[in-house]
């Protein structure tokens, strides 16, 4: 691995490092409310690499300010427009995520999610005790 | 430009680290909106000035809300639960 | 000296306290089988058996941290590989879409700010849909948490009286209004545009909910008005957009023109569309934090 090209794409760096951390998040942790905040540190991870990927050293954002636009002005429009409508929808989807959440608490009085599958388990009227 | 930019970063991905190494559940929630605010000046140090705005609303604003409703919601949801047990036990 | 396992137990017990430090008792629940409560269990959702082991819990966390670092690896070795970062160079920034974005869209959308161009304009299909799933999420929503449920606590969660809360949120309150508003008008001249709008918009609309007492759970908005302002946003996004793209596609001329750039009535279509889009994106943050603490919409 070249460290000096890793270096250099720190951004790209860091957000593959924060997809990993709220990927473990995921995995490990059997608290529900903890696995929705690492999902969420997963999207902004991913949104954090899509807009790296765009980014132009010593251009500035596409906002048009002379008469005439340049295309060698202004750094790649593209991944910004595709990440804002992602960041307004990863929020509905952890309103979602949360009312489930608290569905499942109503009913169970607990967020780990093994208590959950024990209750599930062991209901008497499933007749799989 | 740049130190600001590795300062971040690392500030960055601490914060992400200890979202998810902490127990308690409301210190978790305020380090992932420390978080979702160091997230929206990335952006805005990246040349997206719509994507920082939006984060800096939505991540740190509209969400950590919700979370936080969820959270006194759970609450009270265990509160009545436990007064309910205890009066049907005695 | 604690054995990986119980520190791991213990770090993770899986039994969280909501707001204090300490570990709470954490007792399981168990419902007597005549309350008739255990819907959830019966819909077959979660019928999966929990087939833990011994073995497998031992072997769990370990496995997955071993994934998450193979994970961090293999990624990295991917990053290194990519094109150099912030490069003029690279696949993605040299490419014929982006390039014509950046030096087209002033003239063809009549918007300053490309980004809003690209989003309203040259992909308005993509927003609308992400429109149409923000609608779609508030239906869950509004599924999942407006069903009457016996025993589940107060139906509105209560807000202790604060004066200074209160006297602060009422001055700051229309501020961060006007301001939301601002970002959504000004979505074709500088950053901003319907989506960050109708997020601070809301916000807005949160901090007054919030701290208004006496109202009995209701709030800025009745249920009837969300709908009506929701659904007559979406019809219209629809309805111009399908006109413009009817007129694209047939070469004829719109009767929105792209006007001189810079003013607020310009770049046709993109300010009723940057409007339509916050309308629906503060009513449904709004609807969300209103479902959320058990009130009305």
């Amino acid at each position: 691995m070249n460290l000096q090209s890793v270096w250099d794409a720190r951004v790209q760096c860091a957000a593959v490092v924060l997809f990993a951390v709220g990927f473990s998040s995921l995995l490990l942790h059997r608290n529900l409310f903890k696995k929705i905040i690492g999902l969420n540190i997963m999207e902004t991870a991913s949104y954090l690499f899509l807009t790296a990927t765009g980014y132009i050293r010593g251009r500035t954002a596409p906002i048009v300010t002379g008469s005439a636009a340049e295309a060698a002005k202004y750094v790649n429009p593209l991944p910004a427009g595709l990440v804002l409508t992602g960041i307004v929808v990863s929020v509905s989807f952890t309103a979602v995520m949360l009312s489930l959440m608290i569905r499942l608490y109503r009913e169970y009085r607990t967020l780990d999610l093994d208590e959950i599958y024990e209750l599930v388990h062991s209901d008497p009227k499933e007749g799989r005790a | 430009m740049d130190y600001l930019e590795i300062m971040l970063l690392a500030i960055l991905v601490i914060c992400g680290i200890f979202t998810c190494a902490t127990k308690n559940l409301m210190a978790s929630l305020i380090i992932f909106m420390a978080y979702s605010i160091i997230m929206s000046v990335i952006w805005a140090l990246l040349q997206a000035p719509d994507l920082a705005v939006t984060e800096a609303a939505v991540g740190a604003g509209i969400s950590g809300i919700l979370m936080f409703v969820t959270l006194r919601r759970l609450r009270d949801i265990r509160d009545a639960g436990g007064k309910q047990t205890d009066e049907e036990l005695s | 000296m604690k054995s990986f396992r119980e520190w791991f137990r213990d770090w993770d017990s899986g039994r969280y306290d909501l707001t204090e430090m300490t570990a709470s008792s954490g007792e399981a629940f168990r419902e007597d089988p005549d309350s008739g409560s255990s819907r959830w269990a019966r819909t077959e959702v979660f019928s999966i058996r929990a087939d833990v082991t011994g073995t497998f819990r031992k072997l769990y966390p370990v496995m997955s941290l071993i994934l998450c670092a193979v994970i961090i690896v293999f990624l990295l070795y991917t990053v290194e590989a990519l094109p150099p970062f912030a490069s003029a160079d690279t696949p993605a920034n040299a490419g014929e879409v982006s390039l014509r974005y950046n030096s087209m869209a002033l003239e063809e959308t009549g918007a300053l700010n490309v980004v809003s161009g690209v989003i309203l304009d040259y992909r308005a299909f993509d927003t609308l849909g992400e429109s149409h799933v923000l609608f779609a999420a508030a239906v869950a929503v509004f599924i999942l948490m407006l069903e009457p449920t016996k025993g589940a606590g107060p139906e509105t969660l209560g807000v202790s009286p604060d004066t200074v809360l209160e006297g602060t949120a009422r001055v700051l309150g229309p501020v961060i209004a006007v301001f939301g508003i601002y970002i959504i008008l000004n979505g074709h001249l500088g950053p901003g545009g319907g989506f960050a709008g109708g997020s601070v918009l809301s916000g807005a609309m949160i901090l007054i909910r919030m701290t208004s007492r006496g109202r009995d759970g209701k709030g800025l908005l009745s249920m009837k008005g969300y709908r009506i302002i929701t659904a007559s946003s979406l019809i219209f996004y629809s309805l111009a957009k399908g006109y413009s793209f009817w007129c694209g596609a047939n070469g004829h001329e719109t009767i929105f023109s792209a006007g001189e750039a810079g003013r607020i009535f310009s770049a046709g279509l993109i300010l009723p569309l940057n409007i339509a889009v916050g309308a629906v994106v503060a009513c449904t943050m709004y609807g969300f934090y209103s479902i959320f603490t058990g009130g009305e919409v």
